[in-house]
């Protein structure tokens, strides 16, 4: 057994793990049930196919076997599916997080209450289905299957609430989304087969044969560049970042999906994917045609950066925070050295447990208090101490404060910088530090410093809500009494606040112990081509 | 002047037509828009039989002469088009009666046959849809 | 007894032709339908056979000669692989839209008309098959006459539901035959060069012109006939006469038009540009690509547009069948192996594609009594199954990954890089994005509006509506999915054009 078959197996089982759920729809608690064992058994699949993404042998075994063919698409062109490391790191993030999300779900769709659960949890698992499919995909056609799969299976999840403002805003995220991956990234992929007749990834990329043919020539592989980076509309360049502010309508837990694993993941993997696999370092360096999306992604980190120092909206903030920390990810990328690419795979990483860590927090605030905007959160630190002790943790890896996540990715992409002499990027580095300290620390100070603010108790609210346990007595009201009704409330649902503890665990276990995360990365820098 | 005068049955043809052509575009009442569409074809048969004239050709009648064989009287008009073209006649006859069962109905429906009413009353009416 | 197999491609227009004559005297009740899918079935049993033949056979064609005549003299029947493959589409849609009509029908149409609907219905079917089948010019227009005319005869029934069909058909039937009469003209004149009807040796004839480029007689049949064509493919801006037929016919009739009878004008498009005229003089001699180019653009560009401002569903789609033909007249247009492909796919993918939308807009028809947007709104929640028919059907006509139009756009889109027609890739890929913009109008009503009226109310519709429309829906995931089959017959099929065989 090589083991190729096994990506095919991680998108099989949340795809079953789907049907199954709009089987048992009825009845919730077999439905839930059935999304955590799908995510205990997915988590189960890709750890099985980890030992042989991180083998010494792995670039001349795993790799040059023949890769997995779902089907023949078109004539000549096949769905194929291989195991690449990369794509493991991506793969095992999503897969362990949708563990902690099942059950973040859990309690925050009940404690709020929302409507069309079953169709919740089908989309979400389909999700996850198309992430199995783009972290796996053998070609840049198969990758690009699978993105338009994800967008299409998160729209519902984003205009989950069907107000027309979640209409409206799903509206924005899909038409960016698809508008660039259909206006751009499609004619990328196809003029890339129209002149170099493969898609497959490979090392090096795959222009290198027509370049030296001169059957395309460098301004067109810029063009094709471009073309790509803005087409992979996920990865949310400014200025194509609109959608990810506008998503911030949907339920929490899909915000975290959306924000930490799925979705913008997807996007900054492709564009890494894209920049080591297809174009490759020496056809970008040679023609010199990738340069400017140093300057563009470092524009985006700062001014984004900028912008989130000025969201009252936490979420706002938040997707601002994340708008900038991608950036992080493409500009470790467009450095184009070893360095750089180790950078960027950690950096998904390391983003992806801060991030979800963040969303979770503000779900739970949320959930518990009903309150979204951080003006409101004076002294809430007191009342959900493992909530906000979990955001204070994320924020400190998003600033990239050790003993953090953040840190090692932030090293990383400094040394990357270093070598290869920009100084654009360390400027833009420790600038966008001290912004992501200016915009992060004094919520954290807010919530554990200042005064809650004089308590308006309503008789109405006589039921206590400082309870751990039963999740169904939240919400109770939450639909007649709108905001600031909670003044007397404590932590949030279990569910909720063990899987934010475990997701802010995770981000300082990464911290100490990365060898996982370094293994894969390194495993990049080895199947690279020799200069 | 010969030359144009010798093929007066395709100007005759293409006058036809064109005031055949004229009156679909420009009558507002749909019976004679039918009569035009009608005159169109018309023109249109015209052309086929002329171009199956034959130089002094006569019917394409084939006989048994003095010694047993079956040949022409002499040079004979193509037959060919006169065939398509009954045809075709038949054709634009099932079209005619087709255009004013329609226009039957739309009399019975709309009490009128004139196309400016029939507009202003279907806008009245509100579909919501432009061209 | 009748050996089938040698007379084929006779018995694919006999058939139908007999069929829809007898239907005139199946009365009335269930059997008028029953007699329509039996006939119509048995139709698409034998095009399955003759795609079965011509396959097995390996030969480039089969020809069949009507009487036994020799093909100068009398009818030649013809079946390639690219007709074949028309045949196979329109005789496949034709029974599922069949199957479909029964209670689509009992409910628009009244009663004592039900077997004058089917034979009529019958009678286009066979007009579309045979203008498909025949090798020979002239044939050609007599089908379409028969096709069209029934056609006009069709929309004309959705009378009883909206007086506005009447007018609709009458615009159509003006427009249709002046089209045809153009085609009638341009037949002419190539008969008066070449001597000849049979479509084979006028290609021969006219390849030996010496003078072909400059030759009036050519240049006025090429004129006529490409205006015709125009006007029976629905080209913009000679498609004013579709919008109102596709809306207000009824909605069987509405998915069988969409689905086959503008396809098959493209066809005969095929045969004379490609068959008769020949690639070299009807796209290189003739600037008439440029000229198709052009219109299938603005079609593509405006029509959409026009579709994302309808209010009523059904013409919406119509519109967005106008844009539709743009892409597969601007594949032709480009007279390249990808392009000609392309627009071969296109014409099946969409076909099934918006067919079964077409269907899934008559079951809310039949259930809410309308299909106006306002009629669609929460409709997901009610008619589940329906409204998922057309949520995909709608992914397809954006050309989402996985769906038959993803297929159809990859290869137009190769095709135009191919060319070097760089904007043709903008406007198809911007096509695609105003597709967007209409279906999720669509997509959004249906699933995030609150339902009004009947449609608070409505139940799914029944199963003999849904089975044809999931039928046609499958298949077109089904394609998308895995467009082996589609892409190498289209393949095989343009490369037949453009070498130039009739």
């Amino acid at each position: 057994m090589t083991g190729t078959e096994l990506p095919l197996l991680a998108m099989a089982v949340p795809a079953v793990g789907a049907i199954l759920i709009g089987v048992f729809g009825r009845w919730p608690n077999i439905r839930e049930l059935i999304t955590v064992l799908t995510s205990v058994t997915l988590l189960g699949v890709v750890l099985q196919i980890l030992p042989l993404a991180l083998a010494d042998d792995f670039w001349s075994t795993t790799w040059t076997a023949e890769p997995l063919v779902l089907l023949e698409m078109l004539p000549g062109i096949p769905l194929t599916l291989k195991i690449e490391p990369l794509g493991m790191i991506y793969a095992l993030i999503a897969s362990s997080l949708w563990i902690l999300n099942s059950l973040y779900s859990v309690g925050y769709m009940r404690g709020n209450k929302e409507k069309h659960q079953t169709r919740f949890y089908m989309c979400f698992a389909l999700a996850i289905a198309s992430v199995m499919g783009i972290a796996f995909s053998g070609n840049i056609f198969t990758l690009f299957v699978f993105y338009e799969a994800l967008s299409v299976s998160t729209y519902p999840l984003v205009a989950h609430k069907g107000t027309p403002e979640a209409v409206r805003s799903a509206r924005v995220y899909l038409g960016i989304l698809v508008g660039t991956s259909v206006g751009l990234l499609l004619p990328a992929i196809i003029a890339t087969y129209y002149f170099t007749g493969n898609l497959d990834f490979q090392p090096g990329g795959v222009f290198q044969e027509a370049l030296a043919n001169e059957r395309i020539v460098g301004p067109a592989i810029g063009v094709l560049f471009f073309m790509y980076m803005y087409g992979i509309g996920k990865a949310a360049l400014m200025p194509m970042h609109k959608w990810l502010p506008a998503a911030m309508v949907a339920p929490t837990p899909v915000s975290a999906l959306l924000h930490a694993v799925a979705v913008v993941k997807a996007g900054v993997f492709s564009v890494v994917k894209v920049i080591i696999y297809i174009f490759g370092t020496t056809s970008l360096v040679s023609t010199g045609q990738g340069e400017w999306l140093i300057y563009v992604a470092g524009a985006t980190i700062v001014i984004a950066s900028c912008i989130a120092l000025f969201q009252d909206n936490l979420k706002r903030r938040l997707a601002y925070s994340t708008v900038s920390q991608l950036s992080y990810i493409t500009i470790a990328a467009s450095l184009l050295s070893p360095l750089g690419y180790m950078a960027a795979a950690i950096h998904i990483a390391a983003h992806a447990f801060g991030k979800i860590t963040l969303f979770f927090a503000a779900g739970s605030i949320y959930t518990a208090a009903h309150k979204t905007n951080i003006s409101q959160l004076d002294g809430i630190g007191r009342k959900m101490p493992w909530t906000m002790g979990a955001f204070a943790i994320g924020s400190l890896s998003m600033i990239g404060v050790p003993p953090t996540a953040g840190f090692i990715s932030k090293w990383y992409l400094l040394s990357g910088a270093w070598e290869t002499g920009y100084t654009f990027v360390i400027v833009v580095v420790l600038l966008s530090t001290l912004l992501n300290a200016g915009y992060f620390l004094p919520i954290v100070w807010r919530a554990f410093f200042r005064a809650p603010p004089e308590e308006t108790h309503h008789a109405s609210m006589s039921h206590a809500d400082g309870n751990f346990g039963d999740p169904h007595d939240h919400g109770h009201g939450h639909k007649d009494h709108g905001h600031d009704d909670h003044g007397d409330h404590g932590e949030a649902p279990l569910p909720i606040v063990f899987a934010l503890t475990c997701t802010a665990a995770g981000t300082v276990l990464l911290f100490f112990f990365p060898d996982i995360a370094l293994g894969l990365a390194e495993q990049i820098y080895r199947g690279l081509p020799l200069p | 002047m010969t030359e144009l005068l010798g093929i007066y049955n395709y100007w005759i043809y293409v006058v036809l037509m064109m005031i055949g052509f004229y009156g679909v575009i420009a009558k507002k009442n749909l019976i004679k828009q039918a009569i035009a569409l009608g005159l169109f074809q018309t023109g249109i048969f015209l052309f086929y039989i002329s171009m199956a004239v034959v130089d002094g050709g006569t019917a394409p009648i084939w006989t048994t002469i003095g010694d047993g064989s079956i040949k022409a009287l002499g040079p004979y008009d193509n037959p060919l088009p006169h065939v398509l073209i009954l045809t075709a006649i038949v054709v634009s006859v099932s079209v005619l009666a087709v255009a004013l069962a329609i226009i039957i109905n739309i009399k019975w429906k709309y009490g009128t046959i004139e196309y400016d009413e029939i507009t202003a009353m279907d806008r009245a009416s509100g579909g919501g849809d432009d061209d | 007894m009748i050996d089938i197999q040698a007379n084929l491609p006779a018995l694919i227009v006999v058939i139908p032709l007999l069929g829809g004559v007898l239907a005139t005297f199946t009365g009335r009740g269930i059997l008028p339908w029953a007699w329509a899918s039996l006939v119509t079935g048995a139709t698409f049993a034998l095009t399955l056979r003759m795609m079965a033949t011509l396959l097995q056979s390996g030969a480039p064609y089969i020809s069949y000669e009507l009487g036994n005549w020799p093909r100068w003299w009398g009818i030649e029947y013809r079946v390639d692989l690219l007709n074949a493959f028309i045949l196979l589409v329109v005789a496949g849609v034709g029974f599922i839209t069949t199957l479909y009509a029964r209670e689509s029908v009992n409910d628009e149409i009244a009663k004592d008309r039900h077997h004058v609907f089917y034979a009529v219905w019958i009678l286009a079917i066979t007009g579309l098959l045979g203008i498909t089948i025949t090798g020979d010019a002239f044939n050609v227009y007599v089908l379409l006459e028969i096709s069209s005319l029934t056609v006009y005869a069709l929309i004309a029934m959705g009378k009883d539901r909206d007086r506005r069909a009447l007018t609709a058909s009458l615009r159509y039937l003006i427009l249709g035959s002046v089209g045809a009469s153009f085609i009638l003209l341009g037949i002419g004149y190539l008969m008066m060069v070449t001597g000849t009807l049979n479509m084979e040796d006028m290609h021969n004839q006219l390849m030996r012109l010496a003078n072909l480029d400059t030759n009036r007689t050519v240049l006025v049949a090429f004129a006529f006939l490409l205006v015709g064509l125009s006007i029976k493919m629905a080209l913009y801006p000679l498609h004013m006469w579709l919008p109102k037929a596709y809306t207000y016919a009824p909605s069987a009739v509405s998915a069988l038009l969409a689905a086959t009878a503008t396809k098959v004008g493209v066809y005969m498009a095929f045969r004379f540009l490609f068959g008769i005229f020949g690639v070299g003089f009807s796209f290189y001699a003739m600037p008439s690509h440029l000229i198709l180019l052009a219109m299938a653009s603005l079609g593509i560009v405006f029509s959409s547009l026009a579709a994302i401002r309808q209010n009523n569903a059904k013409s919406l789609l119509a519109y967005s069948s106008v844009g539709q033909i743009g892409y597969i007249v601007a594949g032709f247009s480009l007279a390249n192996p990808d392009g000609v492909a392309g627009s071969i796919v296109h014409i099946f993918n969409h076909a099934v594609t918006k067919g079964g939308m077409f269907l899934a807009l008559g079951a809310v028809a039949y259930r809410v009594g309308g299909t106006d947007i306002s009629h669609l709104r929460g409709l997901a929640k009610r008619m589940p199954l329906t409204c998922g028919a057309l949520a995909l059907g709608g992914l397809g006509l954006i050309g989402m990954p996985l769906t038959a139009g993803f297929i159809s756009k990859w290869y137009l889109v190769k095709g135009a890089m191919g060319s070097g027609m760089w904007g043709l890739v903008v406007v198809v890929l911007f096509g695609s994005l105003l597709a967007l913009v209409y279906v999720w109008k669509l997509i959004e009503a249906m699933y995030f509006g609150e339902p009004t009226g009947r449609s608070a109310e409505a139940k799914e519709a029944p199963l003999s509506m849904l089975i044809p429309i999931w039928i046609l829906v499958a298949l077109s995931i089904y394609f998308g999915v895995d467009a082996t089959f589609t892409g190498e017959t289209a393949t095989r099929a343009a490369a037949g054009l453009l070498g130039g065989t009739p």
